[in-house]
Formats: structure tokens, C-alpha cells, sequence
């Protein structure tokens, strides 16, 4: 009897100790960050990620956004040409909005009625306008990586996108490696 | 703490913060932050709604003291505590 009771604390003592290891090993993996995998143009997407990475950033969360596919229009710089592109390239670059400021709503677009009438109520509501995210989510040290394959796959040169303070390019592992340090993930 | 208690409180430091939406708040209370010392008080003046349900979130996840919330006429003064 006595021998039994010592065999079974022995043994969950045991697992007391492997299950600490195991919850140490997670809590070192995982960071306070926010990792945020955004694949759509349209501006309502675009601004429901920078107001969510604004928020995260004032809370001190370091945020992540790996932007690729369609959501490369809202990194293009309007006042820049770049020079040297494909037919293709040059169709796709003429097809797609040219900024931030020119994304279309994923509904009640009407032709670009929606996007002005969205920006007057931003306006009148007090809501920071996507140029004034960038400037704060910059000031907040939110991380912007592009999708290099997207570049490529859509023509974009590094020429014609925004100067931001912490933008790199880079691939798909990287986001996976960035989202599996995070203790939040997102795909928008 | 009771709304008597609050209005009474010394403050350090008063973010007027009403002029913008969400997340604009916040993002105004974390830069005054870094104006203030520890132990002082801030309050910040909302009329955001979010704002008095986002700021007590903000101060349990970064160890300051939420202290509680005014309602004024069309806006919130929300208090804490550095610390």
C-alpha cells in the first residue's frame, strides 16, 4: 500500500516537472506582438488593420504587418514613376489604385461614391485619416514587410512604394516565422 | 474610488483628447505618458465610447492603475496612475 502511494506521487511528480518545462518552453517562444498577414486593397480592410496596429502599438505590442497581393496598392506612392516595366506590368500598375487614398470599399463602392463618402464621415467623426495612420503607426515603430513574390507577380518596383521608416521586403517565411513568435495573429 | 474622490484628485498631467476617434485616445494617453513620473496621476478627456472600456485594458496589461471613470456632459474624464 504504502510502496503504491510512493510509486504514484513519484510518477506525478514526474509530470509535474515535464509539464513546467513544456509551459516554460512556451512562454519563452511567444512574445508580446501582433503579427498581421493583410492580403486585401480595399480600404475598409486596410483601415481596420492600421487601427488595429495603432492600438496594439500604444499598448506597447510590437506589431508586425506583412502586406502582400492586393494590398500592395496601398503602399504605392502616387508621385512616383518607375521606369523600365513590362506591358504587363505596366497594365497592372494602371489598373490598380495608386495609393492609400485611392482604394475602393469591399462594399457600397458605387463607382467611388462609397470612398468619399466614408472619408467625409471619417472626417466628421474624428477618425485618423489613413495618411495620419502611417505617420503614427511610423512614430510607433510598426513594422512593414512586403511580400517580394507579390512585387514581382504584380509588377511593383521598390521605386514606387512609400517612404516609410521600417519597411523591408521579404517572404513568406518570414511571416510564418514572425506569427509563430506572436502571441496575436491576424489575416485580413 | 467614488466620483467625489476622483474630481478631488491631483493631476498630473490632463490629456484633452476629444478631439479624435478611436484609437486617437489612446494613442494620446500613451504619448503623455512619457511626460509623467511614476506614481503621478493622468486623466484623460474622451468622447469616444470605446475609450473608458479600452483604457483600464491598457493600464491591467502594462501595470498602471486604473482609477476610474468621470462622465461629464458629451465626455469621459478617465483617471490613472503611472507606475
Amino acid at each position: 500500500m504504502q510502496e503504491e502511494l510512493e510509486q504514484k506521487i513519484d510518477t506525478l511528480a514526474k509530470e509535474v516537472e515535464s509539464l513546467q518545462k513544456k509551459l516554460k518552453a512556451i512562454q519563452n517562444s511567444r512574445k508580446d506582438q501582433l503579427s498581421i498577414a493583410c492580403v486585401s486593397g480595399d480600404m475598409d480592410k486596410i483601415l481596420a488593420t492600421m487601427i488595429i496596429s495603432l492600438a496594439a502599438a500604444a499598448m506597447d505590442t510590437k506589431v508586425k504587418i506583412f502586406f502582400s497581393f492586393w494590398a500592395l496598392s496601398a503602399l504605392r506612392d502616387p508621385k512616383k514613376n518607375p521606369k523600365g516595366k513590362d506591358l504587363i506590368s505596366r497594365m497592372f500598375g494602371f489598373m490598380l489604385p495608386k495609393s492609400k487614398n485611392n482604394l475602393k470599399l469591399s462594399k457600397m463602392n458605387m463607382c467611388g461614391m462609397g470612398p468619399v463618402m466614408i472619408k467625409y464621415l471619417m472626417k466628421r467623426h474624428n477618425v485618423l485619416s489613413l495618411d495620419d495612420m502611417f505617420r503614427s503607426a511610423a512614430e510607433l515603430g510598426v513594422e512593414i514587410i512586403v511580400c517580394e513574390m507579390s512585387m514581382g507577380l504584380m509588377g511593383f518596383k521598390r521605386e514606387e512604394m512609400i517612404d516609410y521608416p521600417h519597411l523591408t521586403y521579404a517572404g513568406a517565411a518570414t511571416f510564418v516565422t514572425d506569427a509563430g513568435e506572436s502571441t496575436a495573429q491576424l489575416f485580413v | 474610488m467614488t466620483q467625489d474622490e476622483l474630481k478631488a484628485l491631483q493631476v498630473a498631467k490632463s490629456v484633452d483628447a476629444r478631439g479624435t476617434a478611436c484609437p486617437g485616445p489612446l494613442l494620446e494617453a500613451k504619448k503623455a505618458l512619457g511626460t509623467i513620473e511614476e506614481g503621478e496621476i493622468m486623466e484623460i478627456l474622451s468622447a469616444d465610447e470605446g475609450t473608458k472600456v479600452d483604457i483600464p485594458k491598457w493600464c491591467a496589461k502594462q501595470g498602471h492603475d486604473y482609477l476610474g471613470t468621470v462622465e461629464e456632459n458629451g465626455y469621459y474624464k478617465i483617471y490613472m496612475r503611472k507606475n
